[in-house]
């Protein structure tokens, strides 16, 4: 019994989280005529493998131009949230883990908050807002609201990172003549990189899965996300879902994840657990 | 249970010395200059615009007619709040939260615990848990959608007693069933990653001791791993059920609504994009507000959640 648990339980695991990745695939092969006409089950029924046409389809066919589009809108706009989120979070983190100021508390509080803050209860405003400033529809105008999202959890990811560090070689770079802010730069940030990159990885994450900004501050292709665009897809038929374009489509949205999870799996699964609970 | 230990200055901690309150000063300034960017961008975005929310509320106030703005109190509140659909939609939420929170922290334990103990094969259950957690919402959302389906889906074969032609988002219950599957695959992971970070805090040492003294592993279960992880259970738990409270992606994508499946964000995001209605959207994003405020304070008072242990103090 007690041999076999754990293998079992393995094996529940990888059932629970890859079934529906390899649903998915699968469902992205079953041709789109016989979406329309009703193919159930797990795989393509017979003569119904349409290859790669879905793929080529929602890639290459002018009627779905505004899917590469959001591809580019959505690498472009995670990106650069990630980057300046991380930043921030980093001059941030650096603070709380190593600095007595006051305010400490303040913005571990504040974080807290924004990390359970009910995202639709904004949407009415920013968007009022968003189009006086002239942002609504544009990149910028998503990037601000994921920076301020991510910023929590950027936040609590370094400044858990940030306590591990052997801090004495700062004072020791202190001890020889150097400011705080030149030992910071020249000895501290070498040291924080691998935990910098963790919170961008799991900023990144956050920014390509946002869903509520993305369909509620855009209105054309020129800044519509993945997300967003996946949500307005439309087929021939307006009342029936082109499952198979979209789960192609799904599917080439979560290359990027499974790369990135294949790559980082270990910071990943670090980072999330050093962030959120220490007894 | 930690106490809040006040550590604003090093003046109130110890006798200044000169050579220290100088340096201290410098640091107390620096650093909030550097916590000063973050704070200003996360005050931007949720303070700023809540404040305007509040404010709109009061207003009789539609997209459609901008000029025609009247100041109509709270009649705006007591509409939503005297209407049935309001609560149904409440009550539907906190269904949502308490189902699928409750079945994640079965499953998410479940998962832990392999993970805890697993010694071959770490790096693939290590990825393949990671990717419900990266997965856009919205796919898994789809990918649901679709396995439900009668028409191109699988679940229906794989069901014993299940009509092959029954369909899931024809009625409340199969649909909520649906959602609620679609969440909790998504999320268990994440709530069995905060579990195993728990986990590994229980000393190995008490549960050796409790098995010498002859418990079993269900006894060992319950009163040495359980309380030992009590804090990074009641973490998990608020931050997954405030999450759960919120849902919306879901429900946008697999019903958008239909049945009675709407939870209080989607409302709030149909009253406020979808028909314009400014005000009265803004007054449910008040309410939605309030709630979460309402449900992380109830949860935080009944269970006791150390907040200390998730902010690291």
């Amino acid at each position: 019994m007690k041999k076999l648990g754990v293998p079992l339980g393995v094996l529940l695991i990888l059932v629970w989280c890859l079934l529906p990745v390899v649903w998915i695939i699968s469902l992205s092969f079953k041709s789109e005529e016989s979406i329309t006409a009703g193919n159930p089950g797990f795989l393509p029924g017979e003569g119904t493998n349409a290859g790669w046409a879905n793929y080529d389809k929602v890639l290459t066919d002018p009627l779905y131009d505004y899917f590469p589009r959001a591809i580019l809108n959505s690498i472009g706009i995670s990106l650069i949230a990630t980057l300046l989120s991380v930043i921030v979070a980093t001059l941030a983190a650096y603070a709380i883990a190593r600095l007595e100021f006051k305010g400490k508390k303040l913005v571990l509080s504040l974080a807290l908050v924004i990390a359970m803050f009910p995202v639709v209860s904004l949407v009415g405003p920013l968007f009022d807002m968003w189009r006086t400033f002239g942002i609504y529809d544009t990149w910028i105008g998503l990037i601000i609201p994921y920076m301020s999202f991510t910023l929590p959890l950027a936040i609590w990811t370094l400044s858990a990172f940030f306590r591990e560090i052997p801090w004495e070689m700062e004072q020791a770079a202190q001890v020889d003549g150097a400011t705080s802010w030149q030992a910071f730069r020249k000895v501290i940030v070498p040291l924080a990189a691998p935990g910098v990159f963790t919170a961008a990885i799991l900023t990144f994450f956050f920014a390509w899965n946002d869903f509520v900004f993305g369909i509620s501050l855009t209105s054309t292709e020129a800044a519509r996300p993945i997300p967003a665009s996946l949500a307005f897809f439309v087929g021939a038929d307006p009342f029936n879902r082109p499952a198979s374009l979209l789960a192609a489509a799904a599917v080439i949205s979560t290359i990027p994840i499974i790369i990135v999870v294949l790559l980082f799996q270990r910071k990943i699964v670090a980072g999330l657990t050093s962030g959120a609970v220490k007894g | 249970m930690s106490t809040t230990v006040q550590t604003a200055t090093a003046q109130g901690k110890k006798a200044p010395r000169p050579e220290v309150s100088d340096r201290s000063r410098a640091e107390n300034r620096l650093g909030q200059k550097l916590v000063l960017p973050a704070i200003i961008l996360m005050l931007i975005v949720t303070a700023f615009p809540m404040l305007r929310a509040v404010w709109l509320s009061v207003f009789d106030y539609t997209l459609t007619a901008p000029d025609d703005r009247n100041f109509v109190g709270l009649s705006n509140y007591l509409t939503a709040l005297s209407d049935d659909l309001f609560w149904k939609t409440t009550g539907m939420t906190v269904l949502y939260m308490l189902v699928t929170v409750a079945i994640e922290l079965v499953i998410g334990f479940i998962f832990a615990m392999v993970m805890h103990r697993v010694i071959f094969a770490r790096g693939v259950v290590r990825t393949s848990i990671l990717i419900p957690y990266g997965i856009i919402t919205v796919v898994s959302g789809f990918a649901w959608q679709f396995a439900f389906s009668y028409q191109n889906g699988f679940v229906n074969s794989w069901l014993p007693g299940i009509e092959d032609s029954f369909n899931w988002f024809g009625d409340t219950l199969p649909a909520f069933i649906a959602i609620c599957v679609s969440e909790i695959w998504k999320t268990t992971p994440f709530m069995s990653l905060l579990l195993l970070a728990g986990l590994a805090q229980v000393s190995e040492d008490m549960l050796e001791a409790a098995k010498v003294d002859g418990a079993t592993w269900w006894q060992r279960l319950w009163k040495v791993v359980i309380p030992n992880m009590r804090s990074a259970i009641m973490v998990a738990v608020l931050f997954r059920a405030l999450d759960a409270y919120r849902i919306f992606d879901n429900i946008f994508v697999m019903t958008n609504g239909a049945e009675d499946t709407a939870s209080i964000s989607f409302l709030t995001y149909r009253q406020t994009i979808e028909q314009f209605q400014l005000g009265m959207g803004s007054a449910l994003s008040v309410l939605l507000f309030l709630s979460v405020l309402l449900i992380a304070f109830l949860i935080i008072k009944l269970f006791r959640v150390d907040l200390a242990a998730a902010r690291q103090e």
